[in-house]
This record gives structure tokens, sequence and C-alpha cells, in this order.
């Protein structure tokens, strides 16, 4: 049963990112996943080995798209170019939902290529929630947006990231991937209670949840996505799995990769939060 | 604020080119002083002032962009080494930001800025030039379309007047050395890397592979996909001007004109070169089928 109306992919299980160094191993293993998450930009050509190595996963594996480069926070008109593409590819891979990031980064036709913050303003949340309505309509398909992670604050700002976040989801009307490492991270830079975030989140909205590594340096953690998961943030995914309930989780692992066997042992350390959240809810239902 | 303006606003300062040691600037080419800018709008914490907060996403900006060209052209950054690559891909980024939602396109105009700009080359600017132009026609052979090749029956329709369309994918390019070998040999030496994540904390390095001697010859240089695999293929003068007529758009006859406009050779040896040409061409599939790109 799904957890919520904007998570009919609970089944979905735990997914493992789609990196170029796993190829080999997964066509000649063929390893059981229960799906992978691609990078949508990586795919958005046309032609050549790219679209063939994808063609080849679908016939064998769920996909589920992930972008970054949609910038639902810049505040000029859509790029419809890029929709345009990615809707082709919506239609390749069949995604079930599709999320990217709660962030801007581009303006004047110029691309930072980076996931840049929002100032947290009712301004933001108009013009962030009128372009979600307007790609979910466009390319006929749930999105989902993520919390990014930051090493900024604003001062034009005039309420917390989880209040802005639950803001541009309603008035969009879509689900949260929420990324449970980028919230601590967030909360390590800015000084805030990463449980807060997690206890305030609308979780009845929740699609999907990424979990990953980051690393610490002497004034700031950053997001690098380069080793195993740490303690502070399986607590969190916890917590929110306590709260969503089941929900399709993805580990991201994009730099210093290792095999894809030690990413997958890794993602699959989730199991055990969803096991227990899976036997709660079966216990409410009796 | 409107969000248009502070977004303009931290574009301008994130962008903002880096000091030599890689730091963001204290002053702006106007003279002010960018911890007023960023203390202006960001708010500083308890370990970070406001300038070192922007200074943060400032240099993630200039390594995920010189990052991501370097990546398209490890033969070039070979030939010129470390420090004069660097500045010149500083040099092309600042002259031309992104304006693709993709990384993939960021570097197809460096081999026309490049050529604008030969100071950033020294004294190997030809073979420069050449190499660059060579890496980038394997990023477009690499992921551009492959249109349905024309059938035998298409072929026979031809006449003076037609007018072929070649794949995509195909790029023809007249090179001054035989740098095939060299971006081979350095190619050869390159592991490949995906997508990075939202982090980039410093510049990678790569090993420096040992570079074939290059002699100035003139090579005339087929890059195309076959099976998904991208392939150098050297041609014969005349099928690279036969075949670079065609991709212009000239008919066949005039194609065929200009390619032997300068040929010594009798009308029989012309005839079986454009026989070759035609065959080879066909067999590769690089001819699509008439109608395909509308
Ligand atoms: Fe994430």
């Amino acid at each position: 049963m799904p957890a919520n109306r904007f998570n009919g992919f609970t089944d979905y299980g735990i997914g493992v990112g789609l990196r170029v160094p796993h190829y080999e191993h997964i066509f000649a293993e063929r390893p059981v996943v229960d799906w992978f998450e691609i990078i949508s930009e990586n795919y958005m050509v046309d032609g050549g080995r790219p679209l063939k190595i994808l063609d080849q996963i679908l016939e064998q594996y769920r996909v589920v798209q992930h972008g970054v480069s949609m910038y639902f926070g810049s505040a000029q008109p859509a790029n419809y170019e890029h929709l345009r593409r990615l809707k082709e590819l919506v239609k390749r891979t069949k995604t079930p939902w599709l999320s990217d990031h709660l962030c801007w980064g581009s303006v004047d036709g110029r691309y930072t290529h980076d996931l840049l913050p929002l100032p947290y303003t009712f301004e933001a949340i108009r013009t962030t929630a009128r372009r979600i309505r307007e790609v979910q309509d466009f390319l006929e398909i749930p999105i989902s947006v993520e919390n990014v992670s930051s090493y900024v604050e604003f001062q034009e700002s005039q309420m917390t990231e989880w209040e802005f976040l639950n803001e541009v989801v309603h008035e969009a009307d879509c689900g949260i991937l929420l990324d449970v490492n980028n919230i601590y991270v967030s909360s390590q830079n800015h000084g805030f209670d990463p449980f807060e975030y997690v206890n305030s989140v609308a979780a009845d909205r929740v699609a999907q949840i990424h979990i990953a590594g980051h690393s610490k340096f002497e004034k700031y953690t950053l997001d690098t996505h380069d080793h195993p998961v740490l303690d502070p943030v399986w607590r969190m995914y916890a917590r929110a799995i306590e709260r969503v309930g089941p929900t399709a989780t993805l580990l991201e692992w994009d730099d210093n990769i290792p095999s894809f066997e030690e990413v997958h042992r890794e993602a699959l350390k989730a199991n055990q939060y969803l096991a227990a959240a899976a036997s709660k809810s079966l216990e409410v239902l009796a | 604020m409107n969000l248009v303006d502070f977004q303009r606003r931290m574009f301008e300062d994130v962008s903002r080119p880096l000091t030599r040691e890689w730091k963001t600037r204290i002053q702006t080419d106007e003279g002010e002083s960018v911890a007023a800018i960023a203390n202006s709008y960001i708010t500083p914490n308890d370990r970070l002032t406001s300038f070192e907060r922007l200074e943060i996403y400032n240099r993630q900006y200039w390594f995920r962009l010189i990052d991501a060209v370097s990546e398209d052209f490890p033969a070039l950054q070979a030939v010129l080494g470390a420090r004069r690559f660097d500045s010149m891909i500083l040099g092309y980024l600042v002259d031309t930001p992104s304006t693709s939602f993709s990384l993939r396109d960021l570097g197809a105009s460096l081999p026309k800025w490049l050529e604008r700009n030969p100071h950033h080359a020294g004294s190997r600017l030809r073979l420069a030039l050449d190499v660059v132009a060579l890496e980038w026609a394997y990023v477009e052979a690499f992921d551009r379309a492959a249109l349905p090749p024309m059938v035998e029956s298409d072929l026979h329709q031809l006449n003076d007047a037609s007018t072929l369309m070649l794949q995509p994918h195909l790029q023809l390019l007249k090179l001054s050395y035989p740098v095939d070998e060299l971006v081979l040999a350095v190619h050869r030496g390159q592991g490949t890397s995906d997508i990075v994540s939202n982090a980039v904390v410093d510049r990678k390095r790569k090993v420096q592979p040992r570079l074939p001697k290059m002699q100035r010859s003139n090579v005339y240089l087929a890059v195309h996909r076959y099976d998904n695999s991208v392939y150098y293929r050297r041609l014969e003068p005349e099928a690279y001007e036969l075949l670079s007529g065609l991709q212009k758009g000239r008919s066949l006859g005039a194609a065929i004109a200009e390619a032997f406009s300068t040929s010594g050779d009798s009308a029989e040896e012309q005839a079986a070169k454009i026989q070759q040409c035609f065959a080879h061409a066909a067999e590769l599939g690089w001819f699509c089928r008439p109608g395909v790109a509308d």
C-alpha cells in the first residue's frame, strides 16, 4: 500500500544510482537491484552509446529519472528545448515519477551548473511553485522536488528552509524527494536541528528519499557523495521512515566510486529501517 | 530586490573569475569591495563571513566548469601543458559562459575561440588547433544522431542535381598534423568519469602521457560512429573535398567538380576514386535516407 498519495511506489524499495564505472559489472553479473536512478542529463543526447546502454538497462531494470538542471527556482521563463528533450527521455524510460532540485542555477540564459539555494521568500515560493506546475503539466508525470545542501543563507529569507519547502510543494501540489544527507549538511552549516527539519517536513508528500555520504571540513560540511552514509544521517533516515512509512530510497555515490557490490551493500543497509517501518504499518492495520 | 535581480546579483558574484591562487577576488573590476557586496545579501555565521560563504560557490563554479571542459580536451592539455591549458580554459570560460543546460556543450566553441585567441596556444598554435578540432569532433561523433542510412535503391535514384544529407555524427576534418595518433595515445591513457556531486572541493589532475612526435603532413579525417564506437578514418583528399561539399549542401555534380578541380587524374582515375569514396561511405552508412531530416 502506498505510504501517501505522492508515493505510489513504495514497492520500489532500494535503488542505486546508475554510474559509468559500474556498467561492465551490471551487464556481466546482472545483479538483482530494485531500480536504478539515472541522471537525466546524461541521456538527453541524440544517439550513441549512452542511449544504447540505457536501453539495455531498461530491458532488465526499472529506471527512475533524476535531473540536475531544471532549476525550478530560476525566475525567468522555462527553456522549452530542454523540456522537449526531457519529455523524449521520459517516454523512453517510462519513469513513474521524476525528480529535480528545489534550487536555481541559471539567469539571462547563462548556466552555473550548480544547485544554488533560493532566498526563502514568498516571491520565491510563488515563482518556484508555478514553474513546477508548468513542468508537471508539460511532462505529464508526477514531480518530486529535492531539498539541496547549502553553504549560504540570505538576508532576505523570511522563513526556515523546511517551511519554504512545505509551502512550495503545497502550492505546486507535488511530491518531495527528501535528501536526509542534504538536511544534515545544511544543519551543520547553518546551525539548526536536523531532526526539527525531518519532523516538520510534509510527510504526506514524501515520494522518495536520498541518502549519501558527506565530508566535514574545518569550517563547513560539504555534500561530497564520496563515501558511506554516516551515522547521524542513518538516524535521520530512520526518523524519516518512521514518519513517512516505507519509501523508495536511493543511495547517491558520485565520487571515488567503489565497486558496484560495495555501493549496493551500503544502500541495502536501509532495509533494516524499511522493514521496521513495514512491520509497524502492518501492526496498525491489524 | 526581486528574484531575478537577486539571481543576477549572485550569478555575477559566483561567476567572477578567481585570483591566481584560486580564491575569490577582493575587488570587482569596477573597484567595488566584494566583501561589501557579499554582506549586502549573504548572512555570516559563527565560522564564516559572508565573503567566505560566497567563496565556496565562487570556487565551485570555476572548478566544475574547468573540470568539465578539461575532461573533453585531455590531448590539448597534454600539448599545451597544464599551466598554459588552465589559463586558456579560464580565458575561454570568461568569454564564453555556459548557455546550455548540459555540460556536454560547454566546449563547443573552443576550437573557434582558440583560433581567435592564438596567443593562448603559444608556439604550437597549428598543432593545438588540430588537436582541439579533433577532440571536439570526438564529442560530436560520440552522441550526435545516427539517422536511417540510404539503401541501395536510394543510391540508384541519384543524379548530378541530387543533394545528399550526411549523418549528423560524421565530422570531417582537414588537419596539418597527424594528430589522430596523438589524440588516440592520450585517450587510451584516460579513464571515463560520470556526473559529479554537488560539491567540487579541489582541482583534479591527471597523469600526463608521453606524446608521439608530430611532423607536419596534411591529413584528411572522418570522425564517425559505427556500432556505438567512435572511429577516426583517414580519407583521400578528393574524398574529403567531395564529402565536405555534400555536407555543405552542394549538389552531387557540383561537389564532384569541386573535389577534382585541381586534380591531374584521368577521367577513369577520377571515376574510380568517386566510386571508391561512395562505396566506403555507403558501407559505413554515412548517407542518410532522403527525407529523414524533415
Ligand atoms: Fe540528493
